[in-house]
């Protein structure tokens, strides 16, 4: 499978990355040469085998139901570039 | 008095406990070593001073009064990937400006809890993604190796590349690392250190910048087999805030050295032997083995079928992880944020600003692959393929091989801005090849420096272990390392 011009745009578009003519260009020649390299994996035979979802078998841990952690909402937002108060500030996304 | 940062951990350990040595000349001759180098090797992003000096004091403090902690008064770098509290956590990257912790990253709070002195945050590739440090933000780190008759800068490699430079150079005593897909164990052979990847789980990853949780594992850099063991030992923990770090014992890994590897049983796996490799890398793995066959372990040809196929399904699950966890970075919550004319529009631009092209890669291979219509053909195949990887060293495990020896890397440490690594990325891709299938399997995986090229450069071995069997892994590697020497850059600098 290979990617064109367009469905490299529109994979910048899912991942929210503005891309100019030119970058989505050469983005296509290096995409499917990442591609053409994964291509060999078709000639594996997956009839069957269970795709991994662990590297180790653990069953996860439980913990008590109770209220470990919060209060810290200064902290959650000390690194954003804007806020008022404890809150994130962004573009308006309403009328 | 001889150069105090040409120590290693556990010859500067018994200076400080005999109090010939205190914790704030050590750490004041690694800073001041700091100061006169990184211009050169760009191998730090940000020196702590005054926190270092502040930790070495209290570390005298407790030496005095005779309550040592493991790494007391050890000055360490610190990969930039690991979150810690009110210093650089950037993991390189642009998209992170400014981005300063009010946390501290399990791994990282393990090491102060027992008394290690922190000089600053390491150059690294930028969110880890790479095999030679030239993705950084912050710039290319420079080996402090050169090849036989050449001034040409070499790459330390990556991602890892300031860990692996400082510690050649004496710019620390050891330092923190990340292994994804041979992070830490590429840079530790270009460089002539020891590097390990324990298995997954071992090491909790919490605090640590998520590149791909599946695949990302926290280790050391060291000078010697027996530093890597100090260092692990007090890295590994579990926590409750990593749910996929192991509730089991960590054991005295330093024990494990020295023991005879009499009867033990190491396998050379066949798959390992790839087209294109130079004769000196194979010439090194031969040595190796007759190395072992010397000590009285015995060798066997085993076959790891789908040992080709772990790149490739590696660079599918990798970016599709990275795509997910990168999603963060959206200009809101922290780092860069460039204007736009509605929120749509401050996402793409940000992000589009803030990530070097690597990254941008590999996000839109993992946005691709996740995508409708792809996911089976992708990332559910490689995945397959994964299950694939690790049964096939299950099996050499069943039967009967104990660990198993390869060569680190393909070659030795390529230049600075290489014409062939920098115009295609799967050149690039190829330093991990025999590397990524370790973390695909989640196993310990360990590189030590085995010889020299014929230009003077460092090679490494690798020895891969079963789970959660790291003391092999250490007691096999000091058999190489008894026999091979170890290996120091010429001072140029």
């Amino acid at each position: 499978m290979s990617v064109d011009l367009a469905t490299v745009k529109r994979v910048a578009r899912l991942a929210r990355i503005a891309v100019t003519e030119e970058e989505a260009q050469r983005m296509t020649g290096e995409l499917n040469g990442i591609l053409g390299f994964v291509e060999q994996l078709a000639e594996v035979d997956v009839t069957g085998v269970e795709p991994m979802t662990s590297v180790t078998e653990q069953k996860m841990r439980w913990r008590p139901d109770v209220v470990a952690d919060g209060g810290k909402a200064m902290d959650v937002t000390a690194n954003a570039p804007d806020t008022a108060e404890q809150f994130f500030l962004v573009p308006k996304v309403v009328d | 008095m001889t150069d105090l940062t040409s120590l290693t951990i556990a010859e500067a350990r018994t200076a400080l406990a005999s109090r010939s040595l205190s914790a704030t000349e050590l750490t004041d001759a690694y800073l001041a070593a700091i100061d006169a180098a990184n211009g050169t090797f760009n191998a730090y992003v940000t020196v702590t001073h005054d926190q270092a000096r502040a930790m070495a004091k209290a570390s005298d403090a407790r030496l005095a009064k005779g309550d040592a902690g493991a790494l007391e008064g050890i000055p360490l770098g610190i990969k930039d990937l690991y979150a810690t509290e009110g210093v650089h956590t950037q993991a390189c990257s642009h998209v992170l400006d400014g981005f300063l912790p009010r946390y501290e990253s399990t791994v990282t709070a393990n090491l102060w809890a027992k008394g290690a002195v922190m000089l600053g945050k390491l150059n690294m590739d930028e969110f880890a993604m790479g095999s030679s440090n030239e993705t950084s933000y912050y710039g290319p780190v420079k080996s402090p190796w050169r090849a036989k008759g050449s001034n040409e800068a070499l790459v330390p490699g990556g991602s890892s590349g300031g860990s692996a430079a400082a510690v050649a150079a004496h710019l620390c005593a050891a330092a923190t690392a990340t292994d994804t897909g041979g992070s830490i164990r590429q840079p530790a052979a270009f460089t002539g250190t020891v590097g390990i990847k324990p298995t997954y789980g071992r090491c909790s990853r919490w605090g640590i910048v998520a590149f791909a949780s599946s695949l990302d594992q926290a280790g050391p850099i060291a000078r010697d087999v027996r530093d890597t063991a100090i260092m692990l030992k007090t890295m590994a923990s579990v926590d409750p805030k990593d749910t996929t770090s192991v509730d089991l014992p960590v054991p005295d890994y330093e024990a494990a050295i020295g023991q005879s590897v009499k009867g033990m049983t190491i396998g050379i796996p066949r798959e390992y032997r790839v087209h294109g490799m130079p004769d000196e890398i194979e010439a090194l793995w031969q040595q190796g083995i007759a190395w072992y066959r010397e000590a009285g372990a015995k060798i066997v040809d085993i076959s790891l079928p789908h040992t080709k196929y772990a790149l490739p399904a590696y660079y599918i699950v990798a970016p599709a992880e990275a795509s997910s966890n990168l999603a963060r970075y959206d200009g809101v919550r922290y780092g860069l944020r460039v204007p736009g004319r509605d929120i749509i529009d401050m996402y793409e631009k940000s992000r589009a600003a803030g990530f070097g092209s690597e990254v941008k890669r590999r996000i839109m291979i993992g946005t691709y692959v996740l995508s409708a219509g792809y996911y089976d053909a992708y990332y559910l195949r490689a995945q397959q393929v994964r299950t694939l990887i690790k049964r096939d060293f299950e099996q050499a495990f069943a039967a009967g091989v104990d660990a198993i020896l390869t060569p680190a890397t393909p070659s030795a440490a390529f230049a600075i801005g290489d014409k062939d690594m920098n115009a295609d990325p799967v050149k690039m891709y190829l330093n991990d090849v025999f590397t990524v299938t370790v973390n695909m399997a989640g196993l310990p995986g360990m590189a030590v420096p085995a010889g020299l090229s014929a230009n003077g450069l460092p090679l490494g071995l690798q020895l891969i272990g079963r789970p959660f069997e790291e003391e092999t892994l250490f007691k096999a590697a000091h058999v190489i390392e008894q026999a091979a020497g170890r290996f120091t850059p010429a001072k140029w600098w």
